[in-house]
């Protein structure tokens, strides 16, 4: 048997343009599992900034949304699939609660605040069936920040797919809950396309049953400041998630997410793929990856991904994979992180064929994220997302002309 | 009528000692309908001056001039200069994933003559193109060049020169690892798209051995960066039985 391990491995952009990309090591002095989590703000400090989970955050922004006074006037629209069915129910519905507790300030400040719950209940046999939900700020100028909860809860055997959808001008603090029982199927997809100046921190909290599948995505496209922190708990033997994100991000723009995939059941598999294209000078992105394999998750299958694209001067990129491995006994655990500059050899290429300069970056910056957004799977949604990025980096283009 | 005219053209490179002279005077005139062979041992610019005409930014032209009837070729863009008739087909082909070949055809076909193809008949064209150059019709649902075999690259960059029907194409060691037949089909491939556009041609080899499918007009010997000797397609035969000895002494 392998020793206990527990290490960080370097947060390591790849190549020349590292210098583009800001790496974070460190020692890692309690394990992520110990973190807590609470459905109390009171339980967490206020965050000074220096913390390990919003050090890379520009919390100043953020701040109304941790001080108490959020309104949960936000609106929040659905419309149910087949299979599917949505009410707004109490916090102590039975259907609410089920996923693991917020893990920091914001995020319990947004379950605080929010005496109503948005559960989508998925029960029926619809994969395709897309029930979406919008999420968009309160009708009319609100003087406080926004709160709102959503909960998706996929019954045993249950196959569906939720769409999030965010847009408007906002200052929210949202949780939202996937708990999928014993051997759900379901696709999650969050898209964060706010209007410019909007200030929001989503806190997904996920928790996964035998034999669970999810699909969990999250695009962060508009917005001043986007922040998700997935927490993903592989909680029933042989249950799998495929997080996929990504970001588009301009300048001015931050969009930051932090994941955590806690391995606590054997036999589970975690795939984690995240992509960002910085488009303009002062473009901020932040991925922060942890995965920890307990000492029961025997059989653990894990790997996970962060991609940059550096396509401008004075952006920047931090990217940090952390891994905790507490059994030896697992099929395998890895990671990759590079951030580069845009590959002149193909921009050279592609304009030796004719091609204007903008357009073949735009064909490249196309292609890095179609190869992520196809791994949705066919439809409208991946469709609508390849619109939606191709939208961005038209904007920032013209912006920059 | 075509005239791309490369005179007294000096080109350096950035290497970690400083920068490297590597073409020091070159004078070349390609006309329409003429092919120009153009050899030489390796290291003595032949690439840097395929390259350098279509503008690899790696390359700094520091003196001379190159013009395309005229138009001053040196103070284009490389797409610019892809527009105005030049192309190169390239050694290395460079790979770009997720960019399906069928898109990005469509999309210098779109920027090269300055209006989308119509549909129907394009696909054909790309079609009828391909079959003759025996390049399976699924690679344009692939990402270019991504995962194509050597062959496989070098009939894409030959499938490229016919659709794009440049004035003038410069093919940077085309037949550099092709077996005898891809070498036949993609030669022929070549002689196709010249008949069909009366492309000047600049045909850039180390070996005779693709002068038997493409006859060259002109043979001009490349050696430490300029042109030391001009002949016809006979000069080409002697350097195949003596080699370049007689030139490198010499300099």
């Amino acid at each position: 048997m392998m020793p206990r391990q527990r290490f960080r491995p370097p947060a390591a952009p790849v190549g020349p343009a590292a210098v583009a990309g800001g790496a974070a090591m460190g020692v890692v002095t309690r394990s992520r599992g110990a973190r807590p989590g609470s459905y109390d703000p009171a339980d967490f400090a206020v965050p000074t900034g220096r913390e390990e989970e919003w050090r890379f955050t520009p919390t100043g922004l953020l701040a109304r949304l941790w001080s108490g006074g959020l309104a949960a006037d936000a609106a929040v629209s659905a419309r149910p699939a087949a299979g599917a069915s949505v009410r707004a129910v109490r916090r102590n519905d039975p259907g609410v609660g089920l996923a693991p507790p917020p893990g920091d300030r914001v995020a319990a400040a947004a379950w605080a605040a929010s005496p109503a719950v948005t559960l989508v209940t998925l029960a029926g046999d619809a994969p395709d069936a897309v029930t979406a939900v919008r999420v968009a700020g309160p009708d009319g100028r609100s003087a406080r920040p926004s709160a709102c909860q959503v909960a998706i809860l996929a019954r045993a055997g249950a196959r569906g797919t939720v769409l999030l959808e965010h847009s408007g001008l906002v200052e929210l603090a949202e949780g939202v809950e996937i708990v999928l029982e014993d051997g759900a199927e379901v696709t999650v997809i969050a898209v964060h396309d706010w209007a410019a100046g909007s200030v929001h921190a989503a806190s997904h909290r996920v928790r996964l049953g035998p034999g669970a599948r999810l699909k969990h995505v999250t695009a962060a496209i508009g917005g001043a400041l986007v922040r998700v922190t997935p927490h993903i708990e592989l909680a029933g033997p042989g249950a799998s998630v495929e997080a996929l994100g990504l970001n588009v991000t301009g300048s001015g723009q931050h969009h930051e997410a932090q994941l955590f995939v806690d391995h606590a059941a054997a036999n589970c598999r975690s795939r984690v793929a995240y992509k960002g294209a910085l488009l303009g000078p002062g473009a901020r992105s932040v991925w922060i990856g942890d995965v920890l394999i307990r000492a029961r998750a025997e059989g653990t299958d894990s790997y996970e991904l962060n991609r940059n694209l550096m396509l401008a001067k004075g952006a920047r990129a931090d990217s940090v994979p952390n891994l905790e491995i507490e059994t030896g006994h697992i099929q395998g655990a890895g990671h990759a992180s590079a951030t580069g500059r845009f590959d002149q050899e193909q921009l050279f290429y592609l304009q030796s064929r004719g091609i204007p300069e903008d357009l073949a970056r735009s064909l490249v910056v196309h292609a890095f994220f179609a190869e992520l957004i196809d791994q949705i799977g066919p439809g409208e949604i991946a469709n609508g997302l390849k619109r939606a990025v191709d939208a961005k980096l038209d904007q920032q283009r013209n912006a920059a002309l | 009528m075509t005239t791309l005219e490369i005179r007294d053209l000096r080109v350096s490179v950035e290497v970690p000692e400083g920068v490297k002279p590597i073409l020091k005077g070159v004078d070349l005139t390609i006309r329409s309908g003429e092919t120009h062979a153009v050899m030489g041992p390796n290291g003595s610019g032949k690439s840097t001056l395929a390259y350098s005409l279509a503008g690899h930014p790696k390359y700094q032209v520091t003196g001379g001039s190159v013009t395309l009837d005229g138009a001053d070729v040196l103070a284009m863009g490389v797409d610019q200069r892809a527009r105005a008739g030049l192309f190169l087909a390239m050694q290395y082909p460079v790979e770009v994933p997720g960019v399906t070949l069928a898109n990005f055809l469509r999309t210098a076909k779109t920027a090269v003559s300055g209006q989308a193809p119509p549909l129907r008949s394009w696909i054909k064209e790309v079609g009828a193109a391909m079959d003759q150059l025996r390049f399976d019709r699924e690679f344009s649902e692939r990402s270019v060049n991504e995962g194509f075999s050597g062959g496989e690259k070098k009939r894409n960059e030959i499938l490229q020169m016919e659709l794009l029907k440049p004035k003038i194409a410069i093919l940077d060691e085309t037949d550099s690892g092709l077996d005898v037949d891809a070498l036949r089909v993609v030669s022929e491939g070549v002689n196709r798209a010249k008949e069909q556009t009366g492309s000047g041609i600049m045909l850039i080899t180390h070996y005779n051995r693709i002068l038997e499918y493409i006859k060259p007009d002109f043979v001009h010997v490349f050696v430490a960066g300029r042109v030391a000797e001009e002949g016809g397609r006979d000069l080409a035969a002697r350097l195949e039985a003596e080699g370049y000895d007689r030139f490198l002494s010499t300099v």
